[in-house]
């Protein structure tokens, strides 16, 4: 049995795994299935300020290989969350990361200063959400709003910040390289692809939002080359996430530069995704003569 | 447990359209657990998303699934073989509220007729089933609803078979002795239903289907408006506040 725990930024976790933040809600419905600390980590549902209604169905559309939603950032609002779903969380053995949206720089601030006084273990902070008309992306496409935001951030957060990052952007590195020179202690990526699809019999777009993120197994190959570029240009601990599906993409993944990694859309096609991933790294690191997980990031031969 | 992902033998393939397909999958604890109105999330190979099916019926060990091939997923599904295994979420969502001991009338439209069946048998001789088809050759499970049902009423768009029009005409004879009604169908004829219903006082509850990725409440995708009691309204979600609503909080 390999050592599968990783410390991301001072924060210990019992494995690489993290369920990734809208995916898994706040915990509860995937607790029906198995122990939340099969999961090293759980980025909950991105939460704002107030209560958010989300965009109106279809919110879903599903493409060759992946699927695309436009969810809206549907929220109960982060006093909700801190009053109704942290306690619980903090008893579920993994760690309990909130993922916080809003629609201005203060929001954020408020959110981080609010969520700081709480034992949330971390906090991530969305600037790449596509789907919601404020905030959300506009913060995550140029290097000179990241650092802005991240700096902002980082002066009234207390608990160690991770960027998630979008990669709809030209240079993903030189975005990571401007969220560590403001101070987060980790960034994690991709966020959703922007993408749409149309009914041709009602020459609709599917989804009511027009345009969806995009996951699942098709954006993996992109999630591997930016996780490659974000590790070579950053020093701080990367975790790469984009259709994450199999312990063979976990391997993989790790090896372009990831120190953890999320899944999503793999819980939907097998909500048992987390435990396979787990026993298969476990066999994998065994076969290879390695101790822990760790030995694994950034090992490509490029 | 409430639900959990499992295997099932499919035990039994019957095709009762060009494109529909009843499927009896075995599995006794997942059987055990499904109540009437309920769905199953079915894994399709090489599909990122499962494929939301409501219950058809319960008969011991064997959750039995009908559903008609509309996209790929579906055309894939129906080509699995007696004796191999599915992989499905169930049991699903929040099902029909059934007093067995009510005159109550279950409506089903098209593809929504299949889960009227085990819902209806759990009100027996109180149950007026109306059935509604395009035409007679889409017409689905009348024997099964026959052995059933109190009463069986078929209507078809074309008059090629039982009565010439839609479920709203002998609802609208049947509905002064109802005490409850049961609608699963195309949205127009539901609202149409709703209406009625709150016309003549008589409780009425919608099963609604919407794109759908979890399937237990977690990503919130298969959103449904529904009205607050403040009067302003909300997103609620198919599969975990539903399948099945009460009529009169859907925002139509």
């Amino acid at each position: 049995m390999a050592d599968l725990s990783v410390n991301i930024a001072g924060v210990h976790f019992n494995n690489p795994i993290i369920a990734a933040s809208g995916t898994i809600g706040f915990g509860r419905e995937y607790s029906e299935f198995y122990p939340l600390s099969v999961f090293g980590g759980i980025s909950c549902k991105g939460t704002t300020l107030k209560e958010r209604p989300g965009n109106p169905p279809p919110r879903i559309a599903e493409t060759p290989m992946g699927m695309l939603n436009a969810v809206g950032l549907q929220n109960p609002g982060v006093e909700h969350f801190i009053r109704e779903d942290l306690p619980w969380l903090k008893q579920q053995n993994t760690v309990a990361i909130a993922n916080v949206a809003g629609s201005t720089q203060d929001d954020y601030c408020r959110m981080a200063e609010i969520l700081s006084e709480t034992d949330i273990d971390m906090i991530e902070l969305n600037i790449s959400c596509p789907n919601v008309k404020e905030g959300g992306v506009q913060f995550g496409t140029s290097c000179e709003s990241v650092a802005a935001i991240t700096r902002a951030v980082r002066a009234c957060c207390k608990k160690p910040l991770i960027i998630k990052l979008s990669p709809n952007v030209t240079d993903i590195a030189s975005i990571a390289k401007a969220a560590e020179s403001e101070g987060a202690d980790a960034v994690s990526l991709i966020n959703t692809l922007t993408g749409m699809r149309i009914d041709i019999n009602t020459r609709r777009p599917i989804i009511t939002n027009v345009t969806g993120g995009m996951s699942g197994p098709a954006v993996f190959p992109v999630a591997v080359r930016m996780v490659w570029q974000v590790k070579k240009a950053v020093n701080i601990p990367v975790i790469g996430m984009g259709g994450v599906t199999t312990w063979k993409d976990a391997v993989e993944i790790m090896m372009a530069g990831a120190d953890a990694i999320q899944i999503g859309t793999a819980l939907f096609t097998d909500p048992y995704a987390p435990v396979r991933i787990a026993e298969g790294l476990n066999k994998y690191l065994d076969d290879h003569g390695m101790q822990s997980v760790t030995e694994l990031t950034g090992t490509v031969i490029a | 447990m409430k639900y959990d992902a499992q295997d099932c033998r499919l035990v039994d393939v019957k095709q009762l359209t060009p494109t529909i397909y009843d499927f009896r999958l075995q599995n006794a604890d997942l059987a055990a657990l499904t109540r009437p109105g309920q769905f199953v999330q079915v894994y399709v190979p090489g599909k990122t998303l499962r494929r939301p099916i409501s219950v058809c019926d319960v008969e011991g060990d064997v959750i039995r699934i009908v559903f008609e091939v509309r996209g790929e997923g579906t055309e894939l599904l129906s080509h699995t073989r007696t004796g191999e295994n599915i992989n499905i979420i169930a049991p699903l969502g929040k099902g029909f509220e059934l007093d067995p001991h009510k005159k109550t009338i279950f409506i089903g439209g098209g593809i929504g007729v299949p889960p009227m069946l085990y819902s209806a048998r759990q009100c027996g001789k109180n149950a007026v089933v109306i059935n509604g088809f395009r035409n007679r050759n889409a017409m689905i499970l009348s024997e099964d609803f026959g052995k059933t049902a109190g009463k069986l009423i078929v209507t078809t768009d074309d008059g090629s078979f039982g009565i010439h029009g839609f479920v709203t005409q002998p609802l609208e004879e049947e509905i002064g002795s109802a005490e409850m009604i049961c609608a699963c169908g195309p949205t127009p004829m539901l609202k149409n239903i709703a209406r009625m219903a709150r016309e003549h006082g008589v409780p009425c509850q919608v099963s609604l289907e919407q794109r759908m990725a979890c399937g237990i409440g977690a990503c919130l995708g298969c959103a449904v408006a529904v009205k607050r009691d403040d009067g302003t309204t909300c997103y609620q979600h198919v599969c975990k506040d539903g399948p099945v609503f009460n009529a009169e909080e859907v925002a139509w």
